[in-house]
């Protein structure tokens, strides 16, 4: 499966590199792809980082939607190629209408940063097909407006399609049913708030997040990723497809 | 002007915690605050008709989202 990686930046992108690091350290190939470019160019797998594209100006995402690179994401989405938008790449995919919903202010109007526990509640997407229903992954969150709402006819197709895949076990921040991420019928289309790619590292605390970004990647999620000492042995220098 | 606002219904908790403040100040007949967002700008547009058409569309497009909010448009001609 997908081995290259297009991490879409836009301006006010600010996680594309700890994305492109967790790729890399998983024996993935991430690539650049500027928001102004009209193609992916020869990926696999497309992710859309955290951050604040466009200074998260009118509402997050909703400038970054008309971003040119959109087109081509929207494109590839519906082809069926896998897309993952994690934080402000969620409310991007929300706001471009390829995924249901919307993201407001946390309840408690707060910033927050810190860990969560979510439960998978389905397997077969492009990010949580190396786990099992009902695993319990620690991530971190890092946002404002991650407070996942939709309309009482968009929840109940959420929850009787088994488009929810990943709900938290305290939700922090009032999203409805506990939503953490969420993802389209056909499950190659993934949105979500908690940070994969900084829990791919004992260094940076955990390795739950590299069952994820490891499935994207269609390697085996490594148990436990060794520790690296320094960024020239993240060259990627194998590639296994699953 | 275009003033957007949350939809009834839909928890505004910036409103909730302005409202939450106003007893103290002694505003105890204050009630129902929400919070939104006002845009102003100019339309070229031969009549209101066409103008309030053209930022509907706008609305829809960019300046609210659905899911969660609503859009007044008050149009002033110029």
């Amino acid at each position: 499966m997908a081995a290259t990686v297009g991490v879409v930046v836009f301006p006010g992108s600010n996680c594309e590199h700890d994305v492109v690091e967790a790729i890399g350290a998983l024996g993935g190939t991430a690539r650049i792809v500027w928001h102004g470019s009209a193609t992916l160019g020869d990926v696999d797998a497309v992710i859309l980082p955290g951050g604040f594209a466009h200074g998260d100006y009118l509402r997050p995402g909703a400038i970054a939607r008309f971003s040119p690179v959109m087109e081509a994401v929207g494109e590839f989405a519906r082809s069926g190629g896998p897309v993952v938008g994690i934080c402000n790449g969620f409310q991007v995919l929300t706001e471009a209408r390829l995924l249901p919903g919307a993201l407001q202010k946390n309840s408690g109007l707060r910033f927050l940063c810190r860990e969560t526990t979510v439960q998978v509640e389905r397997t077969d997407t492009v990010l949580t097909s190396g786990t099992n229903a009902g695993d319990r992954l620690v991530l971190p969150i890092n946002h404002f407006d991650g407070n996942y709402l939709a309309d009482p006819e968009t929840r109940r197709r959420l929850n009787e399609e088994g488009m929810v895949a990943l709900r938290y076990v305290d939700n922090p921040n009032g999203s409805v049913d506990d939503i953490a991420g969420i993802c389209n019928p056909e499950g190659n289309v993934v949105g979500l708030m908690p940070h994969p790619e900084r829990a791919c590292d004992p260094l940076t605390g955990g390795t739950d997040g590299a069952r994820l970004i490891g499935a994207l990647l269609g390697t085996q999620a490594p148990r436990v990723i060794p520790a690296r000492l320094s960024t020239a042995e993240s060259t990627p220098t194998s590639r296994q497809t699953a | 002007m275009v003033e957007v606002r949350t939809r009834p219904g839909i928890a505004d908790p910036e409103g909730a915690t302005i409202e939450s403040a106003l007893p103290r100040l002694g505003f105890r007949e204050v009630s129902g605050v929400r919070v939104g967002k006002a845009i102003r700008l100019s339309v070229d547009a031969p009549d209101e008709a066409v103008a309030r058409q053209r930022l509907a569309s706008l609305c829809d497009a960019l300046l609210a989202n659905p899911v969660m909010e609503d859009v007044e448009i008050t149009l002033t001609a110029l």
